[in-house]
């Protein structure tokens, strides 16, 4: 056993000493190449139009100019991307045909630099022939909507019915059937730092070499090297070691990558693009915007029995991979904290003339969460029940766990009632509720809103495969898919200082700093003798098609396969040093990083001792053993499955718990939302960095309250976007920020080798349910009820003035 | 004149005179990181909203993004390659370690920056000024609670060393 002496402790960042002096390497900062030219990528005016042609011939004679690079180039170089359903919509990494939305790349040119591309990008002709637009996913699928795809003949890109358990009885059976549509924004985390990409190409070799900021899953490297053409072998992502925040956004970067490494291939020179902040805004990803219609089935003492779920997710113009994941990623989780069993889901992902869409922070969470949330409250409303209480009679209990839910998630472990018990307490919910109703008395509009949450953590990649028939999957050519690895690699010098090898691609989450804790435990060395390397590079690191930073995976399968790499090291200096003490390894064990005989008896080998031993000296080890220090291990979990022929899916590996209570205060005349108390409790397992965890709340929580009060990707009726800055795009700032109560739960996962989950995500699925639960309670006596996202001002203004007795002018 | 011909700019940088020459048309902070090498000023909008690259500009805040380098002619400026000195943090930057200011690291140098000017202005701000004042810059790792708990930390150690 090893001693816990770093791990759970706030040890502060080894990132920050660089990043603090503007040394960070981010992707913008070194050129790791000499002679780099730049890319300005020419996009379209029009939402939807067919491309009839290019005149690129005076951008070609402009300054400083080595190529341009059209559509009709990438139709004829590349193969369009392959995509999630079965559905035939070709996907290039550039518009070939026709453009299906505002920004979608159309051309790219390369120049000496940016500001030649630039004004080179301007002078590229497209002709087009502008085709009717249609934004909405309801409409879209209208028969006489305009079709963005004739090839698949509608703009639905993929639609599952999926049922668990019966849940036509159970709403037969029900005494109280509720029903409410519900609307969620299209939002994006708008990283800090932009996509970034530099591309060489090596002729000779056929290598081509891409550093950028993507932050996987790598899954989409072998989609990549399919559409150049490449073998993987020949492919070679880099991503140093800085990335500014990514939140999901920075998975769908690899079209660009692509188009990049082309305009590499066709120009011969080393290429570099920086995304700027209008092009991220335009185009780069978001969640998606849904519609759903959501029917809850309950008995009158408020056990819920079944829920129907209705959704049109809108994907944009084309379905990127790893989309219809905003469909199917929650798959296991689908039922959320509660017991429910009978459940029914009708999804339809649709392809309108906005922006694509992919990951972003609480992937499909929030959309779930504040559905589900928002119909408990409604149910508790409606049969008279504290929302409390009507959770609490729904709740999944400690002694079910570990518990396989009806979509087929396995629940590792938790205690719900606990943290929920923690979360009320804290937030002294009784003492709100009678502050509520004093204040309500004068006339005051005060709400406290809750939300609960199963935080999923890990994505098995088997649930994409949930957007399939299970038909299509019974067949014998289809390759089933599943599962969830990370690697490590730690080594040991010749004077026993370690350095950990890591195929992750953090951005922001400090994983460097986790690592020396993880490894000075299990080795009994202090942090500042770990150094650890973070860059990935998959021609050098061992890596799998799901090794990355995303869906919260670091905290728990990371951390694992590091942890697992640091123990086979120690179970060879083990066998080591029994072997120079000549005795049987049984015989010793491995203490504050040195071995000893266990009786106390006799020598005892720190590990320097035994590094410079084992390098120096090879015919001191026992026969057989390998020599050199060092270990690889890449751990993977037994619980990641494919989707079975029902449609059960285990979608994540672990599973944390999340429990909310937040009060607001609104003012009618403003519809300015004061919130005054925010509690939040999360079970992650095992806490690793307390700092770094809370952290994470922070950043999550201000992401939830973005999407939830002020980010929308706004279109004008044509498909132009009108929030195309910062200063029409509204991201949060210190003032709004709220002040947070956090608190932790502790139910280790049996899962993982220290206990932990995932908690990266957070507090981003649960606020946009919290709040607007806060925000119609506060309401309730004039009778708004929040079903549509964001709240801002005006809406909430207009919901408010709807409600408001007519006062005379 | 051609608009790619350079004019030379002159400036102090971090205590030390630089010169370069660049287009007239240059934003300063391409100046500053593609000319000069300064790389820990960032760009996060390049319209003057996000504030990641701030710098301060003869002793006050300013976005580097929306003046052009032509400018900047003649003035000193301060990087965040300046604020470290002799190899030790500025008591600003350890409170950030501290109290874990940063995550990401992109908006750090901006934010920084900006908290600098702030605590000069505002020897002993309130927690709701230092909310106010940093609201200049956008963070979307943090949650703003570390930098706020970093720069209310900060600024006695700030006081003592004026
Ligand atoms: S880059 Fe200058 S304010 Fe955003
Ligand atoms: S630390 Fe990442 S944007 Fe502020």
């Amino acid at each position: 056993m090893s001693s816990q002496r770093w791990v759970g402790q706030s040890v502060k960042r080894v990132e920050d000493s660089r990043l603090l002096t503007g040394r960070g390497t981010f992707i913008d900062d070194h050129p790791p190449v000499a002679n780099l030219y730049q890319a300005a990528i020419v996009r379209s005016p029009h939402a939807h139009a067919r491309i009839l042609g290019y005149d690129v011939a005076a951008a070609l004679a402009m300054e400083g100019v080595v190529g341009v690079i059209t559509g009709d180039d990438v139709a004829k170089a590349t193969k369009p991307f392959s995509v999630g359903v079965t559905a035939p919509v070709h996907y290039y990494c550039t518009a070939t045909d026709r453009a299906r939305f505002a920004g979608e790349p159309v051309a790219v040119v390369v120049a000496r630099d940016r500001y030649l591309a630039e004004d080179a990008a301007e002078a590229v002709l497209v002709q087009y022939e502008p085709l009717p637009v249609v934004l909405d996913p309801e409409r879209a699928l209208d028969p006489d909507a305009p079709l963005l795809h004739e090839a698949v003949g509608s703009n639905l890109a993929g639609h599952r019915r999926l049922v668990y358990g019966d849940p036509d009885r159970a709403f037969a059976e029900a005494d109280v059937v509720l029903a409410e549509r519900f609307k969620f924004p299209k939002y994006g985390s708008t990283p800090i730092e932009t996509y970034g990409i530099i591309a060489r190409w090596e002729p000779l070799d056929g290598v081509l070499t891409v550093w950028s900021n993507f932050m996987g899953p790598f899954i989409m490297h072998p989609l990549t090297a399919r559409v150049l053409g490449l073998p993987e072998n020949r492919l070679r992502f880099i991503v140093p070691s800085d990335i500014g925040g990514s939140f999901g956004i920075k998975t769908s970067i690899y079209p660009y990558i692509a188009l990049i490494g082309l305009s590499a291939m066709k120009t011969g020179v080393a290429v570099k693009w920086i995304e700027d902040r209008r092009e991220h805004l335009l185009a780069s990803s978001s969640g998606t915007d849904r519609i759903a219609y959501r029917e809850v089935a309950a008995r009158k003492d408020g056990t819920v029995l079944g829920m129907r779920f209705k959704w049109f997710d809108n994907v944009g113009g084309y379905i990127r991979s790893p989309e219809p994941g905003c469909s199917f990623r929650p798959s296991g989780n689908f039922v959320g904290p509660y017991r429910f069993q009978d459940l029914e889901v009708d999804a339809s992902v649709v392809m309108t003339n906005k922006s694509l869409t992919g990951p972003n922070r609480g992937y499909a969470c929030g959309h779930l969460y504040f559905e589900t949330e928002r119909m408990m409250d409604l149910l508790a409303e409606k049969l008279g029940l504290d929302p409390a209480e009507i959770r609490r009679r729904n709740l999944l209990q400690r002694e079910q766990f570990p518990y396989r839910t009806p979509t087929g998630g396995l629940y590792d472990s938790g205690d719900y009632p606990a943290a929920f018990a923690k979360a009320l307490e804290m937030a002294k919910y009784e003492e709100l509720r009678r502050e509520q109703t004093k204040r309500r008395a004068a006339g005051r509009y005060f709400g406290i809103g809750l939300a609960l949450a199963v935080d999923p953590s890990v994505s098995n990649m088997g649930y994409v495969a949930t957007a399939l028939d299970p038909q299509f999957r019974a067949k014998p050519e289809y390759l089933p898919k599943s599962g969830a690895v990370d690697s490590a690699t730690i080594k040991i010098d010749p004077l026993g200082r370690a350095i950990a090898i890591l195929g992750t691609t953090p951005q922001g989450q400090g994983h460097q700093t986790i690592v020396t804790q993880i490894v000075a435990d299990e080795l009994g060395l202090r942090p500042e003798d770990i150094t650890v390397v973070d860059e990935m590079d998959t021609f050098t690191r061992v890596w799998s098609i799901s090794s990355g930073t995303y869906s919260s995976r670091f905290g728990s399968v990371g951390t694992s396969a590091v942890a697992l790499a640091a123990r086979k090291l120690k179970a060879k200096l083990i066998e080591y040093a029994a072997h120079l003490m000549d005795v049987h390894p049984d015989q010793v064990e491995f203490r504050d990083g040195a071995v000893r005989v266990k009786s106390g008896q006799g020598p005892s080998y720190s590990i320097k001792d035994l590094a410079g031993r084992a390098h120096w000296h090879t015919e001191s080890l026992p026969q057989g053993m390998e020599p050199g220090l060092q270990a690889t291990a890449v751990f993977g979990f037994t619980v990641s499955q494919a989707v079975d022929p029902e449609d059960r899916v285990n979608s994540s590996n672990t599973y944390g718990f999340i429990a909310e209570v937040m009060a607001v205060e609104v003012d009618p005349e403003t519809a300015a939302i004061k919130i005054l108390k925010y509690v939040t409790v999360h079970d992650a397992g095992t806490i690793i960095n307390p700092m770094i965890a809370e952290g994470q709340i922070y950043g999550g929580a201000l992401h939830g309250l973005g999407g939830a009060l002020y980010e929308e990707l706004r279109y004008d009726d044509h498909g132009q976007l009108l929030t195309g800055t910062f200063m029409d795009y509204l991201v949060p700032t210190a003032s709004e920020a709220p002040v947070i109560e956090i608190a932790h739960v502790v139910s280790p996962s049996p899962l993982t080798l220290l206990g932990s989950k995932g908690l990266g995500e957070s507090s981003s699925m649960t606020v946009p349910a919290v709040i607007a639960n806060a925000v119609s309670d506060a309401l309730a006596p004039l009778g708004v009820r929040i079903s549509e996202l964001p709240m801002t001002p005006t809406r909430l203004w207009e919901l408010i003035q709807a409600a408001r007795p007519k006062r005379k002018t | 004149m051609k608009m790619s011909d350079k004019v030379p700019v002159r400036l102090t940088v971090n205590g030390t005179s630089r010169e370069g020459r660049c287009e007239p048309r240059k934003l300063l902070v391409d100046f500053l990181r593609e000319d000069l090498g300064l790389t820990g000023t960032h760009v996060g909008c390049e319209h003057g909203i996000c504030g990641a690259c701030t710098i301060m500009l003869n002793g006050e805040a300013a976005r580097s993004c929306i003046m052009l380098a032509v400018q900047a002619d003649g003035a000193e400026i301060v990087t965040i390659e300046g604020l470290a000195q002799a190899g030790q943090l500025h008591p600003l930057q350890e409170a950030f370690r501290e109290h874990h200011g940063l995550q990401c690291g992109f908006c750090t140098p901006g934010m920084l920056m900006t908290a600098l000017d702030f605590l000069h202005v505002h020897p002993d701000p309130t927690e709701a000024e230092i909310r106010e004042g940093i609201s200049a810059v956008l963070c979307r790792c943090t949650g703003y609670q570390g930098i706020v708990n970093a720069v209310k930390a900060a600024a006695p150690a700030l006081n003592r060393s004026r």
